[in-house]
């Protein structure tokens, strides 16, 4: 199984205005890494007969397991997301006692799921790391929050929910960290330009980064 | 779903006047704070500390409640450095990505780099083929950059305590690595050395002559400093059992670094996640056990003597390996050319220049293509991490199968370990505050990123 999640026309993926390259019949698919088998390979078998054997609700709660580059990736739900992590600190064969906070993903082309919130754990005790992914709509952009497991992804989740959008439930203070309170929009989401002004170089005109002809 | 108005900025408000264009700019919800502490009848004073202010670490906003001389609340305020270099990144090249990175952490950029770049070759899937002259002097350069940035850490930790000599002391020291980076990239800092597959460039001739001398140097002036702190009575009183952090604390707020190794955890990725092959290394990961700022002090002084032993490890390793390349073989992803330092700075060596200019077309064509438009990495995600002089540095790296990233997040250890700033200083003094502070040595440039 795999996801399309992208399909580019042309080496310059310009669209709408001439492609000088021709290249322009070439049809081209970014092909992302799609759910794994058993065996995983590494630790991550052990992982997650540890988590099957501790968490009951496993295979509800896990959308799908990803191994990819040697780093294990457990999709989940969101509703699931507060729990698999409770058990996933607590379990003293697992023992995931650090969150290295989270980081956002804005995926506009995957229609119901375009918001995702990825969080690295590490397990000192055991000497181990895996991923949490969860996604959410845009439409409906929340997640509960971890910060009542792992205190210290407060200032984290602030951080993604000022540059994505995505609302924490359950976070005690969640306001915007980095932006000016008051910020209209939240400027990581890919929908969001990245601003810029056209530079003037020995009469030549240099569009700003985002309008520049991009090769893709 | 995204609210932006290009025409509207709410920050700053403009009118025309006859010579162009005024803004006012406003903001700060400082009234609003104190209006509310004037409405309540408790004693309470709430001191806002900063954002500038000469013993914030950059531009660090602290906003304190004070009872008489004990904090009872403190919190922080960030964001004044932002510069939106993650979303910057997606707009352009993977290598281009470098140059943006190095500018995060400027007190640490080489360790930027190389998270960076160690993301970038575990989505190519090239990370066994990067050469072993690349991957030592990688090494080589974070153990010096480490030797700077705690100097960085010490002199004005120190100076904000009022000791003004270390400081001095410090920069020397600082100075003579800075030299050192001059002399191997051409830049002192925001070097961009690192790039996916390798460094820059080779280590110019004469280097390792000048590295061991330094060395040298760096061993015999280090001891300045101990003997104007370790054990110094006035310096102990400040440090001692202030801004105390246990090992729960830590864990609970993800911190990691100096801050985690004070309250005796030997956790440093170097040696339990060995990357860029530290594991072929000897050398001592250093703690303390008292979980406060004197400890915290103590581990960056032990790490100094550990950075130059590595770094004498280095300069034998490279001995062996002279004339060895020092980035990938695969031609799609090296950068064509190997930079050169000529008379007017750094740039494509005049062979290249030659080459490209004079002799094949194939060689233009191909510097032009990789140049403008960059090596395309297949899709997935990673996370690299490697231990930086604040603790661990972590890249998530998303790639959608073109030549630039997708999404580039850090996660910086200065933002995570300054979440800890209230659990060290509520219920403190508030001179113990600048101690506290400065044993975390955020850098606002990597907080805000």
């Amino acid at each position: 199984m795999s996801d399309l999640n992208d399909l580019d026309g042309g080496m310059f993926g310009v669209k709408g205005t001439g492609d000088t390259s021709g290249y322009g019949g070439l049809v081209r698919a970014a092909v992302r890494p799609g759910s794994s088998q058993r065996p995983y390979g590494s630790y991550f078998d052990e992982v997650a007969d540890e988590l099957e054997r501790a968490y009951p609700l496993f295979s509800d709660a896990i959308e799908r397991v990803v191994v990819d580059r040697g780093e294990l990736t457990l999709h989940i739900k969101r509703e699931r997301l507060v729990e698999v992590a409770k058990i996933l600190r607590d379990t003293p064969s697992l023992r995931f006692e650090y969150c290295l906070g989270v980081s956002g993903v804005h995926y506009p082309e995957e229609k119901g799921r375009e918001l995702h919130a990825v969080y690295p754990l590490l397990s000192m005790t055991n000497n181990r790391r895996i991923r949490l992914e969860v996604s959410a709509p845009e439409s409906d952009p929340h997640i509960p929050s971890l910060v009542e497991v792992w205190a210290g992804n407060n200032w984290n989740e602030r951080e993604t929910y000022d540059m994505f959008g995505i609302i924490f439930d359950g976070h005690p203070a969640l306001t915007r960290i980095l932006m000016p309170d008051d910020w209209p929009g939240h400027p990581q989401r890919k929908d969001y330009p990245l601003g810029g002004i056209e530079v003037e170089y020995k009469g030549a005109v240099i569009p700003p980064p985002d309008q520049r002809r991009s090769y893709r | 779903m995204s609210t932006f108005n290009a025409t509207y900025d709410p920050y700053a408000s403009s009118r025309e006047t006859t010579e162009g264009t005024v803004y006012s700019v406003t903001g700060g919800d400082w009234d609003q704070i104190a209006t509310e502490i004037g409405e309540s009848k408790e004693e309470r004073v709430v001191v806002n500390m900063g954002p500038q202010h000469p013993s914030t670490h950059g531009v660090l906003r602290l906003m304190l409640e004070l009872e008489g001389e004990t904090v009872t609340e403190c919190r922080c305020g960030i964001g004044y450095l932002h510069t939106g270099i993650e979303k910057n990144c997606e707009f352009r090249t993977w290598t281009q990505g470098v140059t943006f990175v190095t500018r995060m952490d400027y007190l640490a950029p080489i360790f930027n780099e190389t998270a960076y770049c160690l993301g970038v070759e575990r989505l190519l899937g090239i990370t066994s083929d990067v050469p072993e002259r690349a991957t030592v002097i990688r090494v080589m350069m974070m153990e010096f950059n480490r030797i700077s940035s705690h100097m960085v850490a010490l002199g004005t930790g120190a100076l904000e305590l009022g000791a003004l000599s270390p400081m001095l002391f410090a920069f020397r020291e600082r100075e003579k690595v800075l030299d050192i980076f001059e002399h191997i990239s051409g830049l002192r800092m925001n070097m961009a050395y690192v790039r996916p597959g390798g460094v820059a460039q080779d280590l110019p001739q004469g280097s390792l002559t000048k590295i061991r001398e330094t060395v040298k140097e760096l061993r015999k002036n280090f001891k300045d400093n101990e003997k104007l702190l370790v054990g110094n009575s006035i310096w102990v009183k400040r440090t001692k059992d202030v801004g105390y952090l246990d090992l729960a604390g830590c864990t609970t707020l993800g911190v990691t670094g100096p801050v985690l190794r004070a309250t005796g955890l030997p956790w440093d990725l170097r040696k339990t996640q060995p990357y860029c092959g530290y594991e072929d290394y000897q050398f001592d990961v250093v703690t303390a056990n008292t979980g406060d700022t004197y400890g915290r002090f103590l581990i960056r002084m032990g790490e100094l003597e550990q950075s130059l032993r590595i770094i004498e490890q280095c300069v034998a390793k490279l001995e062996k390996l002279e004339g060895a390349p020092v980035m990938v073989a695969d031609k799609k992803i090296a950068w064509p050319a190997q930079l050169a330092l000529g008379g007017d700075g750094l740039g494509n060596s005049l062979e290249h220049i030659r080459n490209i200019m004079g002799e094949s077309m194939e060689a233009l064509i191909h510097h032009f293509k990789l140049v403008t438009e960059g090596f395309r990495v297949p899709a997935g995600q990673v996370y690299t991490a490697v231990e930086s002089p604040r603790g661990e540095l972590g890249v998530h790296l998303v790639s959608d199968g073109g030549t630039r990233p997708y999404r580039v997040h850090f996660r910086e250890p200065s933002f995570n370990n300054l979440q800890s700033t209230a659990a060290m200083v509520e219920g403190g003094q508030v001179a113990d505050v600048v101690a506290a502070v400065a044993s975390i040595d955020p850098v606002m440039g990597g907080v805000d990123r």
